[in-house]
Formats: C-alpha cells, sequence, structure tokens
C-alpha cells in the first residue's frame, strides 16, 4: 500500500496565477483583511527579493516599485482546488480532500498500470502542470509522512518503505501544522526538527501536551498509521474570474473566455468526460437606473449589479475548447450583455464522451461538431429561431410546426411508403397575405392579392375547418384553390393559389401557392 | 538530327518516368457520380442530379419546382443523407414535404428573409460540408433582385461544391447561375386537372384542407447538360472539355398528383371511419348546450 501526497506551494499566489498567468513574470503580492487596513499576505518569490514581506501593510507594499498588488480570488482558489482535486481523480477514486492547497492519494495497484511510484509521481507532477498549478509531490506507505514530506521537499520525492524517519528527521517540527500553543511549547523547549521531537519519551510528552503531542510524536517518528478520509466524487466543473477592470467588448472577453475553457476542458480531460452544456454566467457592473433618463428628477441611485446568463448545449459532448470557444463567441455576437463584465463564471455539465463505429457503406454526414459551429454561424446571420428542423404540431390548424434543434440522427429513417407519383407542392406565404376576392353567388371570380389582378380560371372549394374554439386563440375558415390568370401583366401569368376566408376577421387571405 | 516517332516518344517517357505514369495514354474522365431526382421521365432525360455541381431549376410560379424539390429531398433523406434547405422567402411547407416523403428529421431548414442571408447561409453550409443536398429556393424573391447577384457570387458557389459529394440546387423565376450550373431545367405550366369543382362538407379524410385541386401536367426543358453532352459526343470526351448544350432542347413532361397529407395523431386511428362534418351552425348549437 502506498499513498501520495500533493501539495501546492503558495497556493493563493498559484491560484492568481491560474487565471492570469502574465503574472507570473512580475511580483506579485495579495492583500487580504479589513479595509482600509489591508495587509500583504501572500507574494511570489521576485517580490519577495525586491524586500515586500508578508504582514507588510498595503500603503507599504506599493511603495516597492513595479509591485503587483491584487487582493486575494477566492473564486479564484476554490477553482484551483476543484483542478488540484480533478488531476487527484484521475488517478485514484480514494481521495482524501486534506487542506485547500493538500490532496491525499491512495496509489495502491497504480504500479501495473502506471510504472514504478517515480514515474507516478512524475506524472502527478506533469499534470498538474497542464491544469496551471506547480505541485510537491510525496509517495510514502504513511499518509502522514507523505503529507509532511510533500510540504516540505520541492517536486516528486518518493520515501522507500522503512525510511520515513529518515527522510523526515531534518525537517523543522512547524511542518506538522501544529497550533499556535503546541508551536509556543516546542519552541521553549527547543524542539526545531522532527527528529528532535520523535526522541522525547512518549510518556512525559502525552503529560505535558496531552494527546496531540502522542500523535505528533508518532508522525516525527514516521509511524503516525491512518487510512484515508476519502473524499465524495464531485461532478461539479466550475471555474470563475473576477476582473478588476470590467471588459465591455468582446475580443478581450473571448480572450478570457478562452483562457476558462481551456481550463475547463483540462480538468474534464483529466477525468476522461466532456462537455454537454456550458453556463455562462456574467456579473455586470452596476449602472445607474436613471442613467439614460434626462427627465428623471430622482436621485440617481445604484443599483443591484446585473446577472447574465446563457446556456449553451451541445448535440454531442465535447472537450474542444476551441470549438467551445467559437460556439460561445457565436452567441455572445447576437447577444452581448449591455453592461460591462466584471465577474465570469462559467459551469460545464459533464458527460461521457462520444463512442461512434462509423459505417463503411453509410452515406457521408457532416461532423456533428462542426455542423454544430455551421449552425452557429447561420444562427448568427439569420437568427436563432429561424434554424432548425420543423416538427409538426399534433393539429389541424394550417401551418402548425415549431423548429427544434437540429442534430443529424444517429438512427436510420423509418422506412417511408414509395410514392407512385410526385405530389403537389405547396408554397406557404407566411404570414398569408390580404386579398380583395370578388363573388359571383358564393365563388370567386376575380382575386387582387400583392398588387397583381387576377381572373379566376377554375376554383374548387369551399373547404370549411375550425378548431381550438375551446381555445383563447380559435380558428375557423373556408379555404378554395383557384386557378388565376393575370392577363395584365407582361408576359401573361398563371398560377394556382390557395386562398381562404377567416370567418372570424371576415377577410380573404391567400395562404400560398401550388408549385 | 532528326528523331523517329517511336524514339521521341520513347525518350518523353524515359524523361518523365517516375512522375507521369503513361503520358500518351487517354484518361478517361470519371462520369460525374448523379443522384436520382425521383420523377422517372425527368430522371431518364437527365441522368439525376449531378453531385458535386450546381443544379438549376427555373420557371414561374406554378410549374413544379417546389414538387421536384421535395422529391429530391424525399429520396435523399431516405437514402440517410442530411439535407438543407434555404429557404429565402420562408416559403416551406413543412406538413407538406412530410407527406412527400421528406423525412424532416434530417433536414436542416433555414428561414432567411433576404437574398443576403440565403446566399451567406449557403456559403455556410458548403464549406461546413457533409450534406447530400442543399437546395437554396429563389422561387419567391423578385427575378430583378437575383438578376443583381453577380457572376462571381455563383461561381464562387460552384467552387465550393466541386469535389464534394453534395448536390446544390438552386430554384428561381430565372435562369441566373449562367455557365456555372451544370444541370439547368426550364419548367412549364401545362393543365391542371380539377376533378371537383365544390366541395361541400366533404369529408376529412380524404383530402387535408383545401387541397382540391387533383393534379397538373408540367413540361420540363433541359436549357443546359455537362453530363449530357460529355455522355453523348465523342470529341469532347476525347479532349476531356465538358461544354454547354445550349442547342439541346429536350422537353420532359411530368404529371403531380394531389398531395394528401397525413392527419394529425389523433386523427389517425379513426381514418377507416368516414367522419361527418359537422357545419359551424350546428357546432354552435351544440356548444351552448353542452359548454363542457
Amino acid at each position: 500500500m502506498a499513498f501520495g501526497a500533493i501539495f501546492v506551494p503558495n497556493f493563493t499566489v498559484q491560484a492568481v496565477l491560474r487565471s492570469e498567468p502574465e503574472l507570473g513574470v512580475r511580483p506579485l503580492a495579495l492583500i487580504d483583511g479589513p479595509p482600509p487596513t489591508y495587509r500583504v499576505v501572500s507574494l511570489n518569490h521576485l517580490a519577495a527579493l525586491l524586500g515586500v514581506t508578508v504582514g507588510m501593510t498595503k500603503a507599504a507594499a506599493t511603495q516597492f516599485p513595479g509591485v503587483e498588488i491584487r487582493p486575494i480570488a477566492k473564486v479564484q482558489e476554490v477553482a484551483a482546488h476543484s483542478a488540484l482535486l480533478d488531476v487527484a481523480w484521475s488517478f485514484s477514486p480514494r481521495v482524501e480532500n486534506a487542506a485547500p492547497d493538500t490532496v491525499l492519494v491512495d496509489l495502491s495497484g497504480l504500479t501495473t498500470l502506471l510504472g514504478s511510484y517515480e514515474n507516478i509521481a512524475m506524472t502527478i507532477v506533469s499534470k498538474c502542470s497542464e491544469v496551471g498549478l506547480t505541485v510537491q509531490v510525496a509517495v510514502s506507505v504513511n499518509v502522514e509522512t507523505a503529507r509532511v514530506v510533500a510540504r516540505s521537499l520541492p517536486g516528486a520525492t518518493v520515501i522507500p518503505q522503512g525510511h520515513e524517519a529518515k527522510y523526515l528527521e531534518t525537517l523543522p517540527v512547524t511542518m506538522l501544522s501544529l497550533s499556535q500553543e503546541l508551536s509556543e511549547v516546542f519552541e521553549r523547549w527547543g524542539v526545531k526538527t522532527c527528529k528532535a521531537l520523535a526522541s522525547l519519551p512518549v510518556i512525559s510528552l502525552s503529560e505535558c501536551v496531552g494527546q496531540e503531542g502522542v500523535r505528533l510524536h508518532a508522525i516525527a517518528s514516521g509511524k503516525g498509521m491512518r487510512s484515508l478520509v476519502v473524499a465524495e466524487l464531485a461532478h461539479s466543473f466550475e471555474e470563475s474570474l473576477e476582473l478588476d477592470d470590467a471588459v465591455e467588448e468582446l475580443e478581450p472577453l473571448s480572450f478570457l473566455l478562452g483562457r476558462l475553457l481551456d481550463q475547463l476542458c483540462v480538468r474534464l480531460v483529466a477525468r476522461s468526460l466532456a462537455i454537454r452544456a456550458v453556463h455562462l454566467q456574467f456579473e455586470l457592473e452596476p449602472a445607474f437606473e436613471d442613467a439614460f433618463d434626462s427627465t428623471s428628477v430622482f436621485v440617481r441611485t445604484r443599483q443591484f449589479p446585473g446577472i447574465y446568463a446563457c446556456t449553451l448545449e451541445l448535440p454531442v459532448p465535447s472537450r474542444d475548447s476551441k470549438l467551445l470557444l467559437k460556439l460561445v463567441r457565436l452567441r455572445l455576437q447576437s447577444t452581448l450583455p449591455k453592461a460591462p463584465i466584471q465577474k465570469i463564471r462559467l459551469t460545464a455539465e459533464p458527460a461521457h464522451t462520444r463512442v461512434t463505429q462509423g459505417g463503411l457503406f453509410v452515406p457521408e454526414v457532416p461532423d456533428p461538431e462542426k455542423l454544430e459551429l455551421t449552425i452557429a454561424r447561420i444562427a448568427n446571420v439569420v437568427g436563432e429561431n429561424n434554424v432548425g428542423s420543423p416538427q409538426l404540431l399534433d393539429s389541424h390548424r394550417p401551418d402548425s410546426f415549431r423548429m427544434q434543434r437540429f442534430s443529424v440522427p444517429s438512427t436510420p429513417s423509418p422506412a417511408l411508403e414509395t410514392k407512385s407519383e410526385t405530389k403537389i407542392a405547396f408554397r406557404a406565404y407566411r404570414p398569408p397575405v390580404l386579398a380583395k376576392i370578388k363573388l359571383r353567388g358564393a365563388r370567386p371570380i376575380h382575386a387582387d392579392f400583392l398588387g397583381r389582378f387576377g381572373d379566376v380560371i377554375h376554383a374548387s372549394g369551399p373547404w370549411r375547418t375550425s378548431g381550438d374554439w375551446w381555445e383563447d386563440d380559435p380558428w375557423q375558415q373556408d379555404a378554395w384553390d383557384l386557378e388565376l390568370a393575370f392577363p395584365y401583366e407582361t408576359p401573361p401569368a398563371q398560377g394556382l393559389y390557395r386562398i381562404c376566408f377567416d370567418s372570424r376577421q371576415k377577410k380573404w387571405f391567400v395562404q400560398g401557392a401550388y408549385d | 538530327m532528326r528523331l523517329t516517332s517511336a524514339a521521341l516518344r520513347l525518350q518523353v517517357e524515359s524523361a518523365l518516368a517516375g512522375r507521369v505514369a503513361s503520358p500518351f495514354r487517354l484518361r478517361e474522365p470519371e462520369p460525374t457520380p448523379t443522384a436520382p431526382v425521383g420523377i422517372p421521365t425527368l430522371d431518364e432525360s437527365t441522368g439525376g442530379l449531378p453531385r458535386g455541381s450546381l443544379t438549376e431549376i427555373y420557371g414561374p410560379v406554378s410549374t413544379g419546382k417546389t414538387s421536384i424539390l421535395l422529391s429530391a429531398l424525399a429520396g435523399r433523406t431516405t437514402n440517410a443523407e442530411v439535407c438543407a434547405l434555404v429557404d429565402a422567402q420562408d416559403a416551406f411547407d413543412p406538413s407538406c414535404a412530410q407527406a412527400a416523403g421528406v423525412s424532416l428529421q434530417r433536414l436542416l431548414w433555414i428561414r432567411c428573409h433576404g437574398l443576403d442571408q440565403a446566399f451567406r447561409s449557403t456559403d455556410l453550409l458548403l464549406h461546413g460540408g457533409g450534406f447530400g443536398l442543399i437546395a437554396m429556393d429563389l422561387s419567391d424573391v423578385p427575378a430583378r433582385l437575383v438578376r443583381q447577384i453577380p457572376l462571381n457570387v455563383w461561381f464562387r458557389l460552384r467552387r465550393a461544391v466541386e469535389s464534394t459529394p453534395t448536390i446544390l440546387l438552386v430554384l428561381s423565376q430565372e435562369s441566373n447561375a449562367k455557365t456555372c450550373a451544370s444541370l439547368v431545367l426550364r419548367l412549364e405550366k401545362e393543365s391542371a386537372a380539377w376533378s371537383l369543382q365544390c366541395r361541400k362538407n366533404a369529408s376529412r379524410i380524404v383530402h387535408t384542407p383545401s387541397c382540391l385541386l387533383d393534379g397538373w401536367t408540367n413540361a420540363a426543358e433541359i436549357v443546359r447538360s455537362r453530363m449530357q453532352r460529355a455522355s453523348s459526343s465523342p470529341h469532347h470526351q476525347r479532349t476531356g472539355a465538358i461544354a454547354a448544350c445550349e442547342d439541346s432542347k429536350d422537353r420532359v413532361r411530368f404529371a403531380l398528383g394531389s398531395a394528401s397529407i397525413p392527419l394529425p395523431a389523433r386523427h389517425r386511428q379513426s381514418q377507416a371511419e368516414p367522419a361527418r362534418v359537422i357545419p359551424f351552425s350546428e357546432l354552435e348549437k351544440e356548444r351552448m348546450q353542452n359548454p363542457g
């Protein structure tokens, strides 16, 4: 049995750098605390080289030239922690969520699949690097030993069985996550390393500091065995970004979205999943309610930030971040938020990846991902409701159908009855065209519509229909098929049309033409 | 030094060895794959709709353009192909299409409002690829507007559809694609058949709303067919050049029958029994007596 500990050093800084990698080459200090007494809580090594220290006030930190000062970002820390857990789950389902910056993994039985423990440790480091985190990994048969060593030694460390105490002896006792009280006690006693703590008599230690001291003694000796507290597998994938300066234009927004989608896709790839739908949520900059109302005499009040939300559903699960970004861009092009965006939240609905077996003799059909992109582009041109597949409604009402989302059916079309003759096709006028019909008796003899004057050559009708009289929107009409001649046009034209008399509106309409 | 033809040929062949397999052998042009329209007389005379080419069908209203389109769509969708219809004036009738045998699940319908949207959508579809048939219906667009489309737009469409298995079908009132089209059909209406002059309180089972017309006959004239000339003229086969046959005036007649659109699902079980149509006055009376 072996356990791996994955530790993210300087976690708060790494969480910010994961969302904004360009800050990695600049001195960065993160501040927190009650305003206005902000203090530096975390910093990168470049800021430390300049002389910035933890606990320094914001005012003092700003005295150092070139230091980027940012507030700590809780949402980014949550996302970074989720990414860390996803990497751990990609290796084993038995994962303990030990701390925001530390996870413990059960690596038992993985050597047959992934090679030696050294290989496994290096793979964990590289996978974490893919999700934007630089980690320290330790592998040991003892969970606590792995955890302490991972927090102390850089890179990947594999501790051979029986040598735990040797690896721990030089490590400072503060690596054991001591309480403030115990830390002061050990400092008074002059206990600075794990070796010093392990050499203390256990019974005396228990008498002085209680059972916590005994536990720490066992850990420092490399004997503190315990089992993992397995975390429940998470199925939510969310990435967030809080912006210092609100974004209004699509170009910079798509740049940020691309980065978040990349991170989401990497996380899903680590879990062997794909994205079925992406939920976008933007927190908009609060605006004045009467900002554009010059007639308003009221005092301008600042409103709560607005929320813009939209969902992008995919016909087939995908984890291609470039495709997703194109689809999101196309969606936003048509419906861009009306206020600058100050916070972005992307949530992915996971699904299992598509597994298809192509046939050799089946006709070529559009690639689902490419088709989705094509449809999104066309929807941008003609409108989202004007692209799709028609679905007939269970109604006698003329022209009753609805548009549904188009996707290539996986099953073959049901066998339709073979038609012996070609059927007459009808072309609908939407909406029906208002017409003036001259009648002789009850039969139409002349039709006037769309500026055309037609004499009726043949007429057949009426076909009387009605429906939905039990609803708010009933319909009732007498329909006629007409063969019309237009003698005043050059050249003289003829056509077959369907007209109807709407009994409710008491008007004639041309519903369309036969063609 | 004068070389004999055999020696010259040998010299050329040796110079091109490894690059050209047989420089003096005539390469037979590959026959253009086609798909049937679904109307036997038209299929016989045209050979079907050519794939990887632009086909134009034009004529005034009520000449059968849409019927041919639906017939072709029915054939392609039944063959498990995916089709797209770019409807420039939103005139497509889905119930009529289903009655003609079109599988609506396999049809991507783009309801445009104008020529610009129609051409942009068609271009996107062609570049997306994978469709068996893409139809651009410009039938209801005024002819003077379609006439203003520059020829290079048609060339662009032809270029986009080349080397693909897609049929690009354009319906319009006048011929506009000119030499870009591989097959051009001009349609004319000949005669309509009316078996019924007046129908009052007729059965709902026989016809759907107002399809009281029994049918009509149309004539299709092949104005241009590259496939026809390629197969008929040995000279053009030899040179590989395919020219339009402007002088070909093949005329084909085809008949269109009455459309019987399927009834909604809730009425299908009672199809065997003729339904009695109650006049509105009686309906109103019934409603007054029994509001529930």
